[in-house]
């Protein structure tokens, strides 16, 4: 990929990431939801940038359209009618894709060296060259955001527009938005920017406003601007604690000898790495280290990605590890 | 709109009524929500229906469909009746304080003057009452009972809060916290800003809706003012540009009139148009009628048009009805009055009310030209689509021709936006297949019509023959020459009072200000003097810089009239010429340099102190806005509910047991279209259609993108009527008006409502309208099998969006 270099963490792969960059700031999309007026210039936006081009589809009783996620649909707006026990309604209307999760679900998961990549910037891209169809991204994401295609068995998700991105330019949707409701910037920017919508959101009586920016996953590079951060699953069904599922470690044991043997070359070449550099650390975690199978090929090791661009103390050791455990 | 999109930044308060501003235009929709934030602005939404507006306001009711002059009248009652005016400007700057004839009254429903027989009132009582002078009597104190203000109030005392929750079905507290919100607007240094689209146009009593509206704003004194005005948000691209150049039956270009058919005589056409002051010293602009008419005809004529000829008068079609709108000519295309039709982008089978009436109509045409970029259901009427059009292609003789236009991205020219920005584009890609400009061919057209004069002769050759057409290339006039041509020129060298030359012949012309009623100068469209100047194109300008941080950015394109961003920007200073509010500071008056100065063009004249007494609105005779219309308007000189021609509710509240009064008096509707009408016991629910963000109108059912994020028919209907009728979201529905039927799929919504009116209850079924025969989106009716053909008793806008409809599962 053109964006190698940037590169921090890498399904299935036990080889070093790049260490030469060192200036990448940690990008941010925010979506005041708040500001959202449901127009959908967003969904065209990106499947006019992706030349992406969904069915033409049916009505089914909403104005959700297409009604859900598609390999060809990689960001819907869900329109949710809530309805508070005084009989107040509210139509909140958010546009859902890919979070970029600061720990992938979908990465960690991800048995196929190299499909799923996280760089620097913290965009999470799916290589569709090296997916193998198998699905198990869309078990490991928290967010039921990645989708399989039946026309090449290939798993689809939002970029972050990472062609735009890594060229300086905004995301198409957030190019596109006509009431600034998506806003794009370095991380911290973007927390600085939602923390004043928050305040504004307060002072109009939100008491519950807040920033949507999981814990559980380690924080997302793509973040909302609740009115009621209290109970974001009034937003069709946005998890409140996001986690990674415990499916992720379960399938890892029952597969590893399948999965050994579709992902052989990479092996290869992690052997040999494990056997000229020998492992880099927390050795004695290892389980009883098959010398065909090294401990990182299965997942991704979290240990071994690159710091740039990620705050100090970052996660790496804190968040559940399957395949150490 | 008076103010412009940038400026409803600058708003305390957002009143979106009328219109669904975040559904229909998005774009737009950016500065209202940059006035949420950045101003603290407040946004209100009034509206049938919880709209993707109301999804982003901070306050909102839900209105019966066509019950808008109930609301706003009863806003003005409470104005009045809580002292809740900004009183300095309405003393001053509107006409309150001027009395009324005698003999003008309002009785039962009607005003004065009304003949029953021919629908539409006499006006000569809606008149000011004049003094000795020749000038308008006035009354300072506010207290006689015939100055305006006293009729006002006593024409809307009957607007109680009771009686408007009765009939708009708004809950009274809700109707009470909404209007003093609104009357919080009164004071110098806050404004309102309203922005309306065709949910108030498209009703039989749509002209009456917005003038309370305006009424409303110069009592809170907020016209003229950044931040306030009344701001009609248009529907289509240009379509402000189109009433601009008079493509409207009964005008020229610059709102200038044609003659009717009893105005032969020019000096009488011209002298009835030209509008003296009737307070002694003020502006009256509309004195100055003759230049701009004359201009325009030496632009048509040229040297044709001379002062012996009463420069071409003779040549200008006469009206022998008051319009030929488009109800008017579909009613007579109907009866077969009609042999050819030109359609030029326009799909009247799918926009025009009574669908199977237009099919009539067209199917008894010899001829029709459709020129779109489209494939318009218009052009394809004849053809049989099952379900969507089941027509017998045998039994229809119209010969269609299609001549396939380029769309706007594809040529060069200005847009009219609805700010009143001429603003230049460029082409972004050649036009597909042999799709060529609109101007290309209606100039081989023209020049094709031109030959069979000059060969043949004809009826009335002359002013074919003698229209001027100096284009480089006769076939193909370029953007660039009928830009031009509007701005217009000077013939001759123009010269001072003391003989000095100020234009020579041949340049372009500044403003209109140098136009002349003795032939020296030509302008096609007076509005536009000033577009394209000496200088060069004005409208191609680019420049955002916005040097007192109004958001007037007066280098970026060119607004009709002079580059005025914001109309009556006079009257956002005080009599002494000083901004109501340091906030709100927009013009001035500068004592040293004896001149208005600030972030705008004065609407004003430039050197006219304040100690002279013009007053703001030059426009007008008085130099007033007017709370009374005098003779302006065809229906009454103050807005009066009525009911829609179809409502759910039998009898107009205001004039029970009156049924003259039940629906506008004036309105014009013809007899089949009346005998058409449905009962509310046949037909029980308010129908409204509308829009969706997704699509426009029905051209972007041809794209596929589009296409993709809202695919398919539906209408949406609310909880209560859906579980009356045993039906769930995603059910088809049969949709019904006495004139034809629909089926769609139902978006059942929490957002919709039923509302108590009088003695029963009101559902409400919104109805999209993009879906048709043709196109890349999933095949659907043209939802105006329902519409009723009636329109706005002044501009004849169909009744889109008050009917009555019976919903049940298909």
């Amino acid at each position: 990929m053109d964006n190698s270099q940037n590169i921090i963490a890498r399904s299935a792969t036990t080889t070093a990431p790049p260490q030469v960059r060192s200036h990448v700031d940690e990008v941010a999309k925010l979506i005041d939801v708040s500001k959202c007026i449901g127009c959908k210039a967003c969904q065209v936006a990106c499947m006019e940038w992706n030349d992406l081009r969904d069915e033409v589809g049916e009505c089914h009783g909403t104005y959700d359209n297409p009604t859900d996620l598609t390999p060809e649909s990689w960001t819907v707006m869900r329109f949710s009618e809530y309805e508070d026990t005084n009989g107040g309604l509210e139509w909140l209307i958010r546009k859902d894709g890919c979070m970029h999760c600061a720990e992938p679900g979908c990465l960690e998961a991800c048995p196929a060296p190299g499909a799923i990549v996280q760089y620097a910037n913290g965009i999470v891209d799916f290589d569709s060259n090296h997916c193998i169809g198998c699905g198990y991204c869309i078990t490991g994401c928290p967010f039921d955001i990645p989708r399989i295609s039946p026309k090449d068995q290939k798993s689809y998700k939002c970029t972050l527009c990472s062609d735009r991105v890594n060229a300086g330019l905004e995301p198409a949707c957030v190019k596109t938005c006509p009431t600034n409701c998506i806003e794009f910037g370095t991380k911290a920017d973007m927390l600085a920017r939602a923390e004043k919508r928050v305040g504004d959101l307060k002072e109009l009586g939100f008491r519950d406003a807040g920033i949507y920016d999981p814990a559980g996953v380690g924080g997302t590079h793509v973040m909302y601007v609740l009115h009621h951060a209290d109970d974001p699953n009034r937003y069709s069904g946005l998890p409140k604690d996001p986690r990674i599922s415990p499916l992720v470690d379960a399938w890892k044991g029952a597969t590893k000898p399948i999965m050994s043997a579709i992902i052989g070359i990479t092996a290869f070449a992690g052997v040999i790495h494990y056997m000229t550099k020998g492992p880099k650390e927390e050795p004695e975690e290892q389980p009883d280290a098959h010398e065909e199978t090294p401990p990182h090929a299965l997942g991704y090791d979290a240990t071994q990605r690159n710091e740039r661009g990620h705050d100090a103390g970052d996660s790496a050791g804190e968040r559940p590890r399957g395949d150490e455990r | 709109m008076t103010n412009h999109w940038v400026d409803i930044r600058n708003a305390n308060l957002i009143l979106s009524m009328g219109g669904n501003s975040a559904e229909a235009h998005p774009v737009g929709f950016r500065w209202v929500t940059e006035a949420i934030e950045h101003n603290k602005a407040e946004l209100i939404t009034i509206d049938p229906r919880f709209t993707r507006t109301g999804a982003v306001a901070q306050d909102k009711a839900f209105i019966r469909t066509g019950t808008d002059i109930a609301f706003l009248g009863g806003l003005i009652s409470y104005l009045i009746e809580t002292d809740q005016i900004q009183r300095e400007y309405v003393l001053n700057y509107t006409d309150a304080a001027l009395i009324v004839r005698d003999d003008y009254g309002f009785e039962d429903g009607l005003f004065s003057g009304y003949d029953a027989s021919t629908r539409s009132y006499d006006k000569r009582s809606w008149m000011y009452a004049m003094g000795d002078d020749g000038f308008v009597r006035r009354d300072e104190s506010l207290q006689d009972p015939r100055c305006v203000y006293q009729l006002l109030r006593a024409h809307y005392s009957r607007y109680t809060p009771d009686m408007v929750s009765s009939i708009t079905g708004i809950q009274v507290d809700n109707i009470q916290r909404i209007w003093k919100k609104i009357a919080a607007t009164a004071v110098p240094d806050r404004t309102m800003t309203i922005l309306y689209a065709l949910g108030w146009t498209q009703h039989s009593i749509g002209s009456q809706i917005i003038r309370t509206a305006a009424m409303v704003q110069l009592l809170l004194g907020n016209m003229g003012m950044p931040g306030g005005g009344v701001n009609a948000l248009r529907g289509h691209s240009n379509i402000q540009g189109l009433t601009d150049l008079g493509l409207l039956s009964q005008l020229l270009p610059g709102y200038m009139t044609l003659a009717n058919a009893t105005e032969q005589e020019y000096r009488a056409y011209i002298d009835k148009r030209v509008k003296q002051p009737t307070i002694e010293g003020q502006v009256s602009y509309w004195k100055n009628y003759e230049n701009f008419h004359v201009s325009l005809m030496k632009s048509w004529f040229g040297n044709a048009a001379t002062q012996q000829n009463d420069w071409c008068f003779d040549w200008l079609p006469k009206l022998e009805r008051p319009l030929y709108d488009v109800l008017d000519t579909f009613d007579r295309m109907s009866r077969g009055e009609l042999t050819g039709y030109f359609c030029q982008g326009f799909n009247p089978l799918a926009s025009f009310p009574d669908r199977a009436k237009v099919t009539r109509a067209l199917s008894s045409l010899k001829y029709l030209v459709v020129m779109d970029p489209l494939n318009t259901e218009t052009s394809e009427f004849w053809k049989n689509y099952g379900e969507y059009n089941d027509v017998d292609p045998s039994q229809i003789d119209t010969e269609v021709f299609r001549l396939p236009t380029c769309c706007f991205a594809e040529d060069e020219g200005s847009i009219v936006n609805s700010a009143r920005w001429l603003q230049w584009h460029w082409a972004a890609a050649p036009p597909p297949g042999d799709s060529r400009p609109d101007t290309a061919i209606m100039g081989e057209l023209f020049l094709k019509l031109k030959q069979l004069y000059q060969q043949e002769g004809g009826v009335f050759p002359a002013p074919i023959l003698n229209l001027t057409w100096d284009y480089k290339i006769p076939a193909e006039p370029s953007p660039q020459e009928l830009a031009r041509e509007y701005n217009g020129r000077a013939l001759e060298d123009l010269v001072d009072a003391d003989g000095n030359v100020t234009r020579r012949a041949g340049e372009q012309l500044a403003g209109f200000a140098e136009l002349t009623a003795d032939g020296k100068t030509a302008a096609g469209c007076w509005i536009f003097t000033g577009c394209w100047t000496e200088d060069g194109n004005m409208m191609a300008r680019r420049d955002n810089a916005d040097p007192y941080g109004t958001g007037n950015t007066l280098g970026w394109a060119w607004a009709w009239p002079m580059n005025r961003r914001i109309l009556y920007n006079r009257a956002s200073a005080d009599l002494q010429g000083r901004p109501w509010g340091t906030n709100k500071a927009f013009i001035w008056w500068d004592g040293e340099q004896g001149a208005w100065v600030g972030a705008d063009v004065p609407d004003f004249p430039t050197n006219s102190p304040p100690s002279q007494g013009q007053m703001p609105f030059i426009m007008q005779p008085e130099g007033v806005g007017h709370l009374f219309a005098g003779q302006s308007m065809v229906d009454g000189p103050f807005p009066e509910h009525y009911e829609p021609f179809e409502s759910p509710v039998p009898q107009n509240l205001l004039h029970p047991g009156k049924e003259q009064a039940r629906n506008n008096p004036a309105a014009r509707i013809f007899d089949a279209d009346r005998e058409a009408l449905g009962k509310p016991e046949d037909f029980p629910h308010a129908a409204t259609t509308y829009r969706l963000t997704e699509h426009f109108h029905f051209w972007t059912k041809h794209a596929e993108l589009n296409a993709i994020v809202q695919p398919q028919q539906f209408v949406e209907i609310g909880e209560a009527l859906a579980e009356e009728i045993g039906v769930a979201a995603g059910d088809w529905v049969k949709v019904s008006s006495n004139r034809g039927s629909i089926r769609a799929v139902a978006v059942v919504t929490k957002r919709m409502r039923p509302m108590r009116i009088g003695d029963r209850q009101v559902h409400h079924v919104g109805i999209p309208l993009h879906w048709g025969f043709t196109g890349a989106a999933r095949k659907g009716y043209l939802i105006n099998a329902l519409t009723p053909f009636v329109g706005d008793a002044n501009t004849q806008t169909p009744e889109y969006k008050s009917f009555t409809v019976r919903v049940e599962k298909a």
